[in-house]
């Protein structure tokens, strides 16, 4: 009886996305595709924008902190502390002070991430075996060299690994727009006595259809991004072999 | 005669300014003379983080042991925990609701599959990560399966599981905020219930970020502990 | 300053201001023809001492025997109302179990119909219009009547609603004191057609599509709003101007600080939201008319100038919402 009452609101939920239909207190018209796309459209927006900023921001102090070897402490546990600050404290608290809106929400949202993106930025160029550093080094690279052509491209995998927790995290947070005075797919979630318990769940899972397709967007650019050579020691990696590699392990996020 | 002249001093005129909460500035002095109404709560927090911390490592490191040593299992249960990822975290406290019922355990069960999904990912790239010569070697000595794994595989693999824990309870210490909305306890609620009132706002902030910190040092130094040999690289 | 010194300055303030009150009031506070002399004492809280002592709740004849677990919905009126409630049965000897918080409504009646909550405060305009689901113009404008045809519609699916409160919560137009200047100092919603469309309208989410909310003002009034602005915290949003106009309830304990205009409801939209507590039919029974002759005495006191000073203690003063139903209570007489 649960089950059966679970696929029924869920095929209510496909519906609601795709019809529209009167709303459950029996007043305007709510769901179908123009509406949802159009709370996708601001839901999506000002997540991009948030991920954006903070990759802007992160990835570079990450580089540069990477590098050098300094601040571990800044990178790696301020950063990774950073995370438990609850989402909605943050956004509770830039609309007690910043007011409400799409700019002030975007970045509420930065904030929220910019911690596991700093980390693996850090993170991933701390893993960089230091014998190639060496070697490139030895052979007259600068410090702004090596960064681009030895640590960068071996970081990597590890940097999107933070971008795309970012990216998720982000996407789920911007459900809590409307109380902050943008409408985003979160809109039918808090208005559950308007849209019903199709509505909710409909658009939990076009925000989760969102996350995947971003998630594998940003899993596309990184394969794009990674250099050939990588991907082969990665091939070889899983086979098993007898003669020992000699480059240690590369991270996959 | 006026209500509140009336009234015996139990109406308050509260035209002027009565003072600071009442603006809802961060009043440090008035937040450290009522720390004590964060104090239940904050147990509840600590509680509703641990539990799943600890079921969600359990579980995460016996599914990774078994996809690494069943090697085709890995591809589908790394595609349902991402998928169990996406699920947005507020919507699968309220879709859990009709299910398991209003309370702790809603919440508990919710956490459990985010802390598993973090740091499952983590089991299976360390084990994975472990250098394909010290294998060899290890064969080559003759060492069983098991010896294989307890002395070579885990204790190498180790930083990346615990980076992975200490994430993990990053998260969620900051999702379990998030568990009032299934009626469980934790500093959520209070934080919903003035958010307006920006000390408030601040001081559950300032808790959950020491209880982070707590949580990461602690398991840093169980690191720390368990692998000798090496810096503790993050 | 020390606390102390600050204490005592607020103190000789209140002082002041109500002696300044006292002075000033001559004849302009006369009040309604209809109230009794006995209800004056009451609606602003100071109660005469034979009255206190026959208001002590006093134990029932085998309430230990009776649990229930008592919800409310999730802000702070309702919290209040939860723990009076709820204090008050237990100071009559029931065994209560609280679960204040359950939602909006929606959660809350189907937690109150499925049992997993045995009782809750509701409102008799949200019933009829959530519960129930009638249309709000259909909904009786007199509070007596809405009472009857909603506890007749509870009746049918086995919950008891008992008599209502004095005071009803209902949404009203709240405007800052500047804005009002600014506009003409409208008194009533209609005086706002002119300037509707140069204004922005804050609400909760779903105001919007309600017909007890921006919907039916939009309607009634042939108002057109520059802007919706969704969004939770509503006095932060009409203080720091994100929103011009807002839709408050009337016992908002921020409303007693004097800064904000409540406009009126001139053309009736919004139906009587006077509260009655919700009891499923089965626990109702076990409480008894004793059990609940506790909860309709507890309510005598509950004005609106009483409920708004109550939300205000712990909106702005930020007291614990326990402490101040106990305060509530003991004002009263109920608990000593």
């Amino acid at each position: 009886m649960i089950i059966a009452g679970i696929l029924d609101t869920f095929g209510g939920a496909i519906e609601f996305i795709f019809q529209r239909r009167p709303s459950d207190a029996g007043t305007v018209e709510v769901g179908g595709l123009g509406e949802i796309v159009n709370l996708a459209g601001n839901h999506f927006a000002v997540s991009f924008l948030a991920i954006v900023i903070s990759i802007a921001v992160s990835v570079p102090i990450g580089l540069w902190l990477g590098h050098l070897g300094r601040a571990e402490l800044l990178a790696v546990g301020v950063a990774n502390v950073g995370r438990a600050v609850p989402a909605l404290a943050i956004i509770g608290f830039c609309v007690a002070f910043l007011g409400t809106g799409f700019r002030n929400l975007a970045f509420a949202l930065t904030l929220l991430a910019i911690p596991p993106i700093l980390t693996n930025t850090y993170v991933g160029m701390r893993q960089v075996d230091p014998e190639l550093v060496d070697a490139a080094r030895g052979q007259g690279l600068s410090g702004f060299q090596i960064v681009r052509q030895v640590e960068w491209p071996l970081a990597l995998p590890t940097i999107f690994g933070g971008i795309r927790i970012s990216v998720v995290t982000v996407l789920a947070t911007a459900i809590i727009a409307p109380a902050a005075g943008l409408d985003s797919l979160g809109t039918p979630i808090f208005s559950e006595e308007i849209y019903g318990d199709e509505g909710v769940l409909g658009a939990a899972i076009v925000v989760a259809l969102l996350t995947l397709v971003t998630d594998a967007g940003f899993a596309f650019v990184q394969r794009l991004v990674t250099p050939k050579g990588l991907k082969v020691v990665a091939r070889e990696k899983r086979r098993p072999r007898l003669m020992p590699t000699s480059i240690r392990r590369v991270q996959h996020p | 005669m006026s209500l509140i002249a009336q009234s015996g001093g139990f109406l308050r005129d509260r035209t002027g300014d009565s003072g600071c909460p009442s603006n809802n500035g961060i009043c440090l002095g008035w937040m450290v003379d009522h720390l004590d109404r964060y104090w239940s709560p904050f147990l509840e927090h600590v509680v509703i983080t641990l539990i799943p911390l600890t079921i969600g490592f359990a579980i995460a490191l016996s599914m990774g042991l078994l996809a690494h040593r069943q090697k085709w299992l890995i591809t589908p249960l790394t595609g349902f925990t991402s998928a169990i990822y996406t699920i947005p975290s507020i919507s699968s406290f309220l879709l859990l609701l009709p299910i398991t019922g209003r309370g702790n355990d809603t919440a508990i069960i919710a956490l459990t599959a985010y802390t598993l999904v973090i740091i499952f990912r983590n089991v299976i790239t360390g084990l994975a990560g472990v250098p394909q010569h010290a294998v060899d070697a290890a064969r080559g000595m003759g060492l069983t399966n098991r010896q294989l794994l307890f002395r070579i595989e885990l204790p190498l693999a180790l930083p990346e599981i615990i980076a992975g824990l200490r994430i993990a309870a990053a998260t969620t210490v900051g999702l379990a905020a998030f568990a009032y909305l299934a009626g469980a306890g934790g500093l959520g609620a209070n934080i919903d219930a003035d958010i307006d009132f920006r000390g408030n706002v601040l001081v559950c902030g300032v808790i959950l970020t020491l209880l982070a910190a707590t949580l990461d040092f602690i398991v840093l130094s169980i690191q720390r502990l368990l692998t000798p040999w090496r810096r503790a690289a993050a | 300053m020390t606390r102390s010194s600050l204490r005592i300055l607020f103190a000789l303030l209140a002082v002041i201001v109500l002696g300044a009150f006292v002075a000033a009031c001559g004849d302009d506070e006369s009040s309604s023809g209809t109230s009794t002399p006995a209800a004056q004492p009451a609606k602003s809280g100071d109660v005469p001492a034979e009255e206190k002592a026959a208001n002590k709740i006093a134990p029932v004849d085998g309430a230990a025997d009776v649990a229930l677990t008592v919800g409310s919905k999730d802000f702070t009126e309702q919290f209040i109302l939860g723990e009076i409630y709820s204090q008050a049965l237990l100071a009559a000897g029931y065994k209560v179990k609280k679960d204040l918080d359950l939602g909006p409504e929606r959660i809350a009646d189907a937690a109150l119909r499925k049992g997993a909550v045995d009782a809750y405060p509701e409102y008799t305009g949200t019933s009829l219009t959530s519960a129930f689901g009638v249309k709000v113009a259909e909904v009786p404008k007199d509070p007596m009547e809405a009472y009857a045809q909603s506890k007749a519609e509870y009746e049918k699916v086995g919950i008891t609603s008992l008599p209502t409160t004095p005071f009803e919560n209902t949404y009203r137009l709240g405007i800052t004191k500047k804005t009002a200047a600014d506009i003409g100092n409208p008194t009533k919603i209609s005086d706002l057609a002119g300037e509707a469309k140069n204004l922005t309208i804050n609400g909760f989410p779903a105001c919007r599509q309600r017909i007890d909310c921006l919907l039916g003002v939009e309607k009634t009034y042939g108002l057109k709003f520059k802007k919706f602005l969704p969004g939770k915290q509503k006095f932060q949003i009409l203080n720091n101007g994100d929103a011009d106009v807002t839709f408050v309830f009337t016992t908002d304990g921020e409303l007693s600080s004097g800064k904000y205009v409540v406009l009126e409801d001139d053309k009736k939209v919004f139906p009587p939201y006077n509260i009655s507590f919700l009891i499923r039919d089965e626990v109702a029974k076990k409480l008894g008319p004793e059990g609940q002759k506790v909860i309709t005495d507890v309510q005598k006191y509950m004005t609106a100038e009483i409920v708004q000073e109550l939300n205000a203690r712990v909106d702005l003063d930020k007291q614990e919402v326990e402490a101040v139903a106990a305060d509530y209570l003991k004002q009263f007489g109920f608990t000593s």
